[in-house]
């Protein structure tokens, strides 16, 4: 692993994706490293207080992370987060939705090898 | 080897998409079926009010769109098919399907009809365990709309086995539509956990269609998909050995990758370990994922647990209405202009003391993200952007304050300050759901399967 003069700050999004999904009042959050190498340096900085304090102006109120060392990925249960959820929202995204990308806009500490710069063409659609 | 393929994953999905699947499981040959979830937590509320407007309707509005370019196909090579089209009214479906199959020269096809789900008439909810998610959710003791059950895929299997070549369902588990034709086909035992959650899993994966293949993926530049106007919609293969695959369509675009199936393994997941159907708890923790190909996932240990005991029942109540204005500012100052819109807007409903609870969002500075109280665009210390669209946002159980509440956005045209243009206000019905555990035994599906004909 890199020493900590090799690190550097970047938006999760640059290391990871995820996608958001809504039950009543309680949202989950999947957040995927793009290279399994990260999964480890992410679960020490995506703690649950780091996510709910994310939260902390919609009320949330209890964050739970969910770990997949299988999949190196992680599932956030973040509860009460919705303000109603889809049916009582005033929120345009009453689902939510879009609130995976603001678990991604969260800074984190990584290798500058595990950063991702957007490219014009990714070969994630090609086979092995 | 069994293939499912799925045709649309909520009502409002592209109506071409089923095509190009059903011509895939023609290609590839062997036994098939095709279903589509077209059913979300509030639809079949929404469908229940038509349904009071015209006894005929309140079914899945795009059914004859969804189907029509495909029954022909399924009906020759035997592919059946299986969705929740009935929403409130199953056996409206059913004949609104059966019509279609009449005009196409199909009244032989079988039409099986699955009813019970619809607990209206007799539930106590006084008597009902509320489930913990929406245990927030106040309901204010307003008038009921809906309340059904999400039944298993047993009675599909029962309809399947009947004959029925098109299976029409009101509210079941969303992946109960995909487990039901494996079971026909597999002869699954109902308590053979194991089984069940593979088809289960697969019906999980493939629910919300395109979700699995590149919608709700792609981001340019970081996860980019080909030709995202035409994304292919999933297919799932299962093997008798238990084997499973995950593709797609063909000559589509889409992507069916590691990353967009871990995606969609977890959407829509709590806890992991223990994902609740009605007909069998799923354990995703021992999952493993492995590309084997061009849009190809093979998708490896997923256990089983047994079902729950009790079924889930979502209740919908009328839920007051809510009212909706937006207008635009752009420009030198825009950022000033849309904060004393967003100011002047709420001093406008408390002179007023018209009875609603307001929001105002300022789009292109903070809207999804934001609460209630705009938190994060008071907050905002940014750049002035180019454009900004200012909403309110007002609930109320009176439809004429909040009707009065949502017009103030329109008097801006003319009140507001200068440069604001593209008012548009609307007031709309809200509708509030609350989930409840109910008992197995008092829960009976009902199951008619007939040749179109006959539903006429």
């Amino acid at each position: 692993m890199a020493g900590l003069y090799d690190l550097v700050r970047v938006p999760l999004h640059a290391v990871a994706h995820g996608r958001a999904g809504d039950k009543g009042n309680r949202l989950n959050i999947s957040v995927i490293p793009y290279e399994p190498e990260a999964y480890e340096l992410l679960a020490a900085q995506l703690t649950p207080e780091r996510v709910l304090a994310l939260f902390a102006h919609r009320r949330a109120a209890k964050v739970t992370r969910y770990d997949l060392p299988l999949l190196h990925a992680f599932n956030f249960v973040i509860d009460d987060v919705l303000e109603g959820g889809v049916n009582g929202s005033l929120n345009l995204d009453g689902h939510g939705k879009t609130n995976s990308f603001r678990l991604l806009s969260l800074q984190v500490e990584v290798p500058p090898r595990l950063v991702r710069a957007p490219r014009r063409r990714r070969k994630d659609h090609q086979a092995p | 080897m069994f293939r499912i393929g799925n045709g649309a994953g909520f009502s409002g999905d592209r109506i071409d998409a089923p095509g190009p699947v059903v011509d895939t499981l023609i290609a590839r040959g062997g036994p098939a079926a095709m279903f589509f979830e077209v059913l979300g937590e509030r639809t079949v509320a929404l469908a229940q009010l038509e349904k009071r407007r015209d006894p005929a309707r309140g079914y899945e509005p795009m059914l004859e769109r969804l189907l029509e370019p495909i029954l022909e196909k399924c009906a020759r090579h035997g592919i059946n098919i299986v969705g929740n089209f009935g929403a409130a009214n199953p056996a409206g479906a059913a004949r609104a399907i059966a019509r279609l199959a009449e005009r196409l020269g199909l009244g032989d096809v079988r039409i099986g009809v699955v009813e019970g789900d619809d607990l209206s008439g007799d539930i106590d909810l006084a008597q009902l365990e509320v489930v913990d998610a929406d245990a927030m959710l106040d309901q204010g003791g307003s008038a009921m709309v809906s309340a059904n059950a999400y039944l298993s895929a047993q009675p599909m299997v029962e309809a399947l086995r009947a004959g029925a070549q098109i299976v029409v369902t009101g509210r079941c588990g969303d992946p109960s539509l995909a487990l039901a034709p494996l079971i026909h086909h597999y002869g699954w035992a109902e308590d053979d956990w194991a089984s069940l959650a593979l088809g289960s899993a697969v019906g999980h994966l493939l629910e919300c269609g395109s979700q699995v293949t590149g919608g709700v993926y792609y981001d340019p530049g970081f996860k980019d998909i080909p030709d995202p106007a035409n994304i292919g919609f999933p297919i799932a293969e299962l093997s008798a050995d238990g084997r499973m695959v995950i593709t797609k369509a063909d000559a589509s675009g889409g992507v069916v990758n590691l990353q967009v199936v871990k995606e969609q393994l977890l959407y829509e997941v709590h806890d992991p370990a223990a994902y609740i159907t009605p007909d069998v708890t799923l354990d995703f923790t021992g999952v493993s994922l492995r590309e084997i190909g061009s849009d190809r996932v093979e998708v490896l240990g997923v256990r089983g647990k047994p079902a729950p005991e009790r079924l889930k029942a979502t209740v919908c109540f009328e839920g007051g209405w809510l009212g909706e204005g937006e207008i635009s500012v752009a420009g030198p100052n825009c950022l000033a202009r849309a904060k004393s819109i967003a100011e002047v807007l709420l001093e406008r409903l408390r002179r007023r003391k018209l009875n609603v609870r307001p929001r105002v969002d300022l789009i292109g500075i903070a809207s999804v993200h934001d609460d209630d109280s705009g938190t994060l665009w008071r907050a905002y210390t940014g750049p002035e952007p180019a454009e900004i669209r200012v909403r309110l946002a007002v609930a109320g159980a009176e439809h004429g304050d909040v009707d009065q509440a949502a017009r103030e956005v329109l008097a801006l045209l003319c009140c507001g300050p200068a440069g604001s243009g593209g008012a548009r206000w609307r007031t709309t019905q809200r509708i509030r759901t609350q989930s409840y555990l109910v008992p197995r035994a008092s829960v009976t599906p009902r199951v008619t399967v007939k040749p179109a004909g006959e539903w006429l």
